[in-house]
């Protein structure tokens, strides 16, 4: 299996990451990391909570050293070059904070004169906050603190952005929104590095996404190819009208895997799995009741290259 | 693709005025460190200022008046409550809240998030004294500062000192309640060397000895100099200004973003 296909093309790269580690104590929050995003590119770090995601985008802004390996954004240093490297740089941490008794206006116009050219666009307003302007911030709900932060990420048109969950807590509605905004923010020239856990948004909107788990880099590929590394695979789910012996549907060639949930069975194989599976559990007089069918997904690439399910991967790596 | 680097890279100086205007802002709209710094010492210059037997010259405070005695103290009062307990409240409560991490990822550098903080407070503080000078006078017929070169000269310097170990208090704290308490231990122990309790006339001559090593106890001498018509002594500038570099030096040296 190719594992971390550099991006496409040859154009110049916006981030470099090579053989990042760091841990807090005993904890290994990065395994040797190795990424590349080229300039222009939306690049998803994609991984259950724990994996890694948030330090490595924390040590690219420079506000965590790594304990070894190298780093660049831009050709520049995020530690030795700071400076220069946050005028170019817009930056959406997860929990981040404002001045609970500033006006939105207040926040939008300080962080706008803090770059040399921000951008012309309303993104208070893009983002669904135009009637908040005149709010304190500590009067905004959380989804939009969370889409003040976003637009504030973006409004010194950084040549790079980096969004650490930026849909989390949003309502599908303003999540589209966002994803919307993103689009065309890329459209101009931005590029941007995606924290996320939600894998709808890493297939929508990313390029080219890295699953990371447990600190260390799984895979790197668009969502599609990494999708097509698990092609063909399929998943049966159904619930058998009667017990049956599972030897049977493992000894059919093109099942891989038999797994029981409860009182569902899922079975994971390639080629003609429907018809073999369904046909095999008639010889023994037992039926397969509410059947589903499915094709592979990016959760499938997760599972399949993982080795566990993604919602479950956060509970095993959490203390 | 349309990008231009930034021009000279770095930050445009309006960013210090924008964040300094929502600074006073914020200032204002959660006014209870200004009334701390302005209010508290002018209430008690009028408790002492009201009080005719406090204006009599005694001999036991050298022939000067309790209130003659007091009205350094108050001063020094007003700018050890701003400095210390006022201005470090801001960037210890934003650091609580990752107000300033999130600023730490622009281009704003440290020292202009501080010279905003020093701006207002310097203001405040001016403010404060200028409030003490005028209600001395023409509230209590005390006369204005004899040598005012002097006086204005103690100002700035201990502010400068004090505004310094205002900021090693904000680089230290993690969160506003823990400033509040460092700002507040240090404010009693420095008010106890500038004679809030023990007057320095009457310190032991070891506890005058470490009053004048302190900010507090330098600036006490120099004020009252000032207000006596004469040029504040050197040593008690020069303590004031090894303070202020000291301090100016720790604070920024230990700052930290989160």
């Amino acid at each position: 299996m190719m594992l971390g296909e550099g991006p496409k093309g040859s154009g110049p790269l916006a981030v470099e990451i090579e053989d990042l580690s760091k841990r807090y104590g005993d904890t290994v929050a990065l395994d040797h990391v190795s990424l590349q995003v080229a300039e222009g590119e939306i690049f998803g770090i994609l991984g259950p909570n724990g994996a890694g995601k948030t330090t490595a985008v924390e040590c690219l802004v420079g506000l965590r050293t790594p304990d070894s390996g190298r780093l660049r954004v831009f050709g520049l240093d995020p530690h030795r070059d700071r400076s220069e490297l946050h005028a170019q740089v817009g930056v959406q941490l997860q929990q981040s904070a404002f001045p609970d008794r500033l006006k939105v206006s207040e926040i939008e116009e300080m962080y706008r004169s803090f770059y040399h050219n921000p951008v012309e666009q309303d993104l208070i307003e893009g983002l669904g906050l135009g009637d908040k302007r005149h709010s304190y911030y500590q009067a905004l709900s959380g989804g939009q603190r969370q889409r003040l932060s976003v637009a504030l990420a973006l409004i010194g048109r950084p040549r790079l952005a980096v969004l650490d969950e930026m849909t989390t807590g949003l309502d599908p509605q303003a999540r589209h929104d966002v994803w919307e905004l993103i689009r065309g923010v890329r459209a101009r020239g931005t590029t941007l590095v995606l924290v996320t856990h939600f894998m709808e948004e890493a297939e929508r909107l990313c390029d080219r996404v890295a699953l990371l788990d447990s600190g260390r880099v799984v895979a790197v590929d668009s969502p599609d190819g990494l999708a097509g590394q698990v092609a063909g695979s399929r998943h049966l789910r159904f619930t058998p009208s009667g017990a049956f012996d599972d030897a049977l549907l493992t000894a059919l060639p093109d099942v891989e895997k038999v797994e029981h949930e409860g009182p569902h069975v899922i079975v994971t194989g390639r080629g003609d799995l429907l018809n073999d599976v369904v046909l095999t559990l008639a010889g023994v007089n037992v039926r397969a009741l509410d059947l589903s069918f499915g094709s592979s997904t990016l959760e499938d690439a997760f599972l399949r290259l993982t080795g566990h399910h993604f919602d479950e991967a956060g509970k095993e790596t959490r203390p | 693709m349309s990008h231009q680097r930034a021009a000279g890279s770095g930050i445009p100086t309006r960013a210090f005025w924008t964040m300094l205007r929502n600074e006073i802002r914020l200032a204002f709209r959660n006014p209870r460190g200004l009334i701390v710094g302005l209010v508290l010492p002018i209430v008690l210059m009028v408790v002492f200022g009201s009080r005719t037997k406090f204006h009599t010259p005694q001999a036991r405070y050298g022939g000067l008046s309790l209130f003659d005695v007091y009205l350094p103290i108050l001063y020094v009062f007003a700018v050890s409550a701003i400095s210390l307990i006022n201005l470090p409240n801001p960037l210890a409560t934003y650091r609580e809240h990752g107000i300033l991490r999130r600023l730490s990822t622009t281009p704003l550098p440290t020292t202009w998030v501080l010279l905003a903080q020093l701006a207002i407070n310097v203001a405040v503080a001016a403010v404060a004294l200028l409030l003490l000078v005028l209600i001395s006078h023409f509230g209590f017929g005390f006369a204005s500062p004899q040598n005012a070169v002097g006086f204005v000269v103690t100002s700035l310097l201990s502010l400068a000192a004090m505004c310094a170990l205002g900021f090693v208090v904000a680089a230290l704290a993690p969160t506003g309640s823990s400033a509040y308490l460092i700002g507040a231990f240090v404010f009693v122990v420095l008010m106890f060397f500038a004679g809030l309790w023990l007057p320095r006339i009457w310190m032991p001559a070891f506890l005058l000895d470490i009053s004048n090593y302190t900010p507090l106890g330098a600036t006490v001498q120099s004020f009252t100099s000032a207000l006596g018509g004469a040029f504040p002594p050197g040593w008690a500038l020069l303590t004031l200004a090894a303070w202020a570099v000291a301090g100016t030096l720790a604070a920024v040296r230990i700052f930290r973003w989160d």
